[in-house]
């Protein structure tokens, strides 16, 4: 189990990322779930939005994402091999990718993260979540983002 | 009467019609309510537009939570459900189902998961996971108003079986099915049926002789009409879905006519070729063509080419005739409704690690091995020998949890080696009486009917139970002997013992060619390489794949009872699809929107399941339905946005996506 959240002082530190992570139904949907029912800890800075495999997210989600509060965007797909398509993590794979090419130009790709977890990979699926968030804290606030303040 | 009363399943809601959602937060007992502040976040959502009416339940699911969604659906006129619960893999039907018997389309429900993704994982960030929730909720509200109504579609079912594996789980999936009347085809890569069941001496807790109980079980399964037997064959490729999977077997060439051959095995005799028996375990020798063992079903021979130096000698002694050295590999395609995978297992290998000295010491060996020189049809007509001398032990030292229970091998417990170790120590002392038995154990776990008093048993008959794991196997070079160095726990000391011969208890391992089966089958695969049910307590042998069952240690470590149990139970979940002869699939699929399609046909190659099709003559796409199983890769790739998936479609993502981070909090 985690330990209790640390005592913060400066602004910086306070801030907490915003990812949004794109998972598929069947294999990280699942392994999110698994990452639960375990009560694996992990930062409440993630938010899973279902879609039925990691290919059906489009580059303009992610680009939509960054733009509305995204520190960082997560996709994550069953394992190559293992989906439930057959090939479309695949295609998501090269989607992703050439996405990650575009938002290089933009300094943002390090904001974008692709990730195979399967449904027994709770605890991978926790991981990445921590691991991701270290990275965006560290890489700080999306500058791209129209910040909206509580309403 | 209301719209939402009013609208029949399926009925589009007239555009513009006002979206009255009701949002019904579950506290799942302390599950999400000890977490998160249900009370603040039903409030907050309250607020915000269209939301009509939320309620805090605190199990959503009971019928008195039911019946308050359906009451508020009369009550308010809602036409949009939201339950923010547990995931939707656990209760999305029985909300789907709760919410159409008031009249409402099944898909105007929307799942928002705030136990596992929220609750569970925040338990310590009381606040954030409030204020998470409260997030997740929105997002559901706003895609909840965008939902549009569909039919679910029922598929036929083809009424035939296909089970992979016959092994005792697999062959009594096979009989039950057979029996209430449907075809069966059991596929089998050895070549013969009875699976690891066959190998084994006499089976705890009741030590019954293992192939007195499953021979005639192997018979019954070739004596029924409707079972088709395809032994030494192989799967090679399953395509389709749930009631309509077409599948193609390989049968692997025994060169010769399994029609003419009639297991007389003069073939063997005259074979001048000797290879270690696999069957038992290595021990002793059996040649290049052979009959499996004496209860093979079929009792068939079968060459093994790898090993066969083609002197034809065989073929001269075969009075039917049935050799045939040019024989090449055949396949049968199947078209079955169901799909039952009853892999089986291994046991682990201790060979690589050297565990506890084997392989580099000769009077090691596995219990499996143990098992074989036990067996009266073993290499030695059941006497229990040495393999450095072949003289008989009297000192014999049991090692448990030999690949499991190990970070370094496996940590799982596999369940049942501790009645193996139990029964091999008794059966050898009732053999030998002078024989002198100790198990070094972790944990003795007997957990069931018949299994405690086994082990009183062979404490009665003198086994004694030292509770330790070796230190330290060392051999003596001279005598051969097994010198183990053993805590022992319970006595606080080191012991140093002497054995004639030390028994490995290795655990239950995945099977060779589990990753094939998988992959075929498109199932998961556990931490323990496993594969994976569809919920480990209430669909265990369901899978995540409609129309796909697992039965035996295929998902897990099982005893015979075990495994029996889930065969049968396959069985019973497969006669639901069989006899009814539908199938119900999710309504989710591509459409096209014909007016904005330009026919560019990028979208046709993308589709894994060739569900796309050009109209020729519009120059448009078109989805066929039945083939299409709504991934949404096409969508993704449309260029013009002609594509769509139903239930995901892009203002419905792209209203979650606007909607995730509105409460955000920024540090300025």
């Amino acid at each position: 189990m985690s330990e209790a959240p640390a005592v913060t002082t400066t602004k910086e530190e306070c801030w907490v990322p915003n990812i949004l992570a794109f998972a598929c139904n069947w294999c990280s949907y699942a392994g999110a779930d698994l990452a639960g029912v375990s009560r694996l800890q992990y930062p409440p800075t993630v938010k899973i939005l279902r879609v039925m495999c990691s290919s059906r997210v489009e580059p303009s989600f992610i680009l939509k994402a960054l733009k509305d509060g995204a520190d960082g965007v997560l996709i994550a797909g069953c394992h190559i091999g293992d989906c439930h398509y057959i090939d479309g993590n695949k295609n998501a794979e090269i989607r992703i990718n050439n996405t990650k090419k575009a938002l290089e130009k933009l300094g943002l790709d390090k904001r974008l993260r692709l990730e195979w977890i399967s449904a027994s990979e709770g605890l991978r699926f926790s991981e990445v979540i921590k691991e991701f968030t270290d990275e965006i804290k560290k890489l700080g606030q999306n500058p791209v983002k129209e910040v909206k303040v509580n309403e | 009467m209301s719209d939402a009363k009013s609208a029949e399943k399926g009925v589009e809601l007239k555009i513009g019609e006002e979206k009255r959602v009701g949002v019904f937060v579950c506290e799942c007992g302390v599950n999400i309510g000890g977490v998160v502040n249900t009370k603040a976040v039903a409030e907050y959502i309250g607020t915000l537009p269209g939301v009509k009416v939320t309620s805090v339940n605190k199990f959503t699911c009971s019928d008195s939570g039911q019946a308050d969604i359906q009451a508020k659906i009369k009550e308010h006129n809602l036409n949009r459900v939201v339950v923010a619960a547990c995931s939707p893999k656990t209760h999305e039907p029985t909300f789907r189902a709760c919410i159409e018997e008031m009249g409402l389309n099944q898909y105007f429900l929307e799942f928002v998961n705030i136990r596992d993704h929220c609750s569970w994982i925040h338990m310590w960030e009381k606040e954030k996971a409030t204020e998470k929730a409260k997030d997740l909720i929105r997002m559901g509200v706003e895609r909840a108003k965008l939902l549009e109504p569909l039919q679910a579609s029922e598929v036929p079912v083809t009424d035939k079986a296909l089970i992979i594996g016959a092994g005792v789980a697999g062959m009594q999936s096979a009989l039950d099915l057979a029996d209430m009347g449907f075809q069966v085809y059991l596929v089998e890569k050895e070549p013969s049926i009875g699976g690891r069941m066959a190998r084994f001496d006499k089976v705890f807790p009741t030590n019954d002789c293992s192939i007195c109980i499953l021979g005639p079980k192997m018979v019954e399964v070739a004596r029924n009409k409707n079972i088709k037997i395809m032994s030494y064959s192989e799967v090679k490729a399953v395509e389709g879905y749930v009631g309509n999977f077409n599948v193609k077997i390989e049968h692997k060439p025994r060169y010769l006519d399994v029609a003419k051959c009639t297991g007389c095995a003069k073939c063997s005799e005259v074979c001048p070729v000797e290879v270690p028996y696999d069957f038992n375990e290595g021990f002793g020798t059996r040649k290049a063509i052979y009959v499996p063992f004496p209860q093979a079903v079929p009792l068939r021979a079968v060459l093994d080419k790898e090993n066969c130096i083609s002197c034809k000698a065989c073929a001269k002694a075969c009075q039917s005739g049935a050799i045939n050295y040019d024989m090449q590999p055949s396949f049968t395609d199947l078209n079955v409704g169901v799909i039952i995978g009853a892999v089986g297992f291994k046991t682990y290998d201790p060979e690589p690690r050297h565990d506890f000295g084997y392989g580099l010491y000769d009077n090691i060996i596995t219990a499996m091995e143990f098992e074989r020189l036990l067996n009266a049809a073993g290499p030695t007509g059941g006497h229990v020998v040495r393999p450095s001398d072949c003289k008989e032990p009297i000192r014999v030292g049991f090692v448990n949890c030999v690949g499991s229970r190990d970070k370094n091998t496996n940590i799982y417990c596999s369940g049942v080696c501790c009645m193996v170790t139990i029964k091999n120590a008794q059966l050898l002392k009732e053999k030998r009486p002078e024989t002198d038995q100790t198990i070094m154990y972790i944990d003795i776990r007997t957990p069931f009917r018949g299994y405690e008093e086994s082990y009183n048993r062979s404490r009665n008959l003198g086994v004694k139970f030292l509770r330790g794991r070796p230190v330290e196997v060392k051999e003596d070079p001279v005598t051969k002997n097994i010198k183990v160095r053993v805590e022992d726990t319970l006595a606080g000391e080191i012991r140093n013992l002497e054995f004639d011969l030390l028994v490995l208890a290795t655990g239950i391992v995945p099977n060779e060619g589990i990753g094939q089966i998988q992959q075929l089958l498109k199932l998961s695969k556990a931490a323990d390489g496993l594969l994976m049910e569809a919920h480990p307590k209430l669909k265990p042998v369901d899978t995540t794949i409609d129309g796909v069952f697992l039965a035996g240690c295929a998902s897990g470590p099982k005893d015979i009872p075990y495994a029996v149990s889930q065969g049968s139970a396959c069985a019973g979940r497969a006669t639901i699809l069989l006899k009814n002869k539908k199938a119900i699939t999710e309504g989710i699929t591509a459409v096209v929107n014909p007016d904005v399609c330009v026919g560019c046909e990028v979208c046709i190659p993308m589709c894994p399941f060739q569900a796309i099709k050009m109209d020729e003559k519009a120059g448009k796409a078109n989805v066929v339905k039945a083939l299409c199983k709504g991934c949404g890769t096409c969508v993704a790739a449309c260029p013009t946005g002609a594509l769509e998936q139903s239930h995901f479609k892009n203002n419905q993502i792209l209203a979650q996506i606007k909607n995730v981070f509105k409460f955000q909090e920024v540090a300025a």
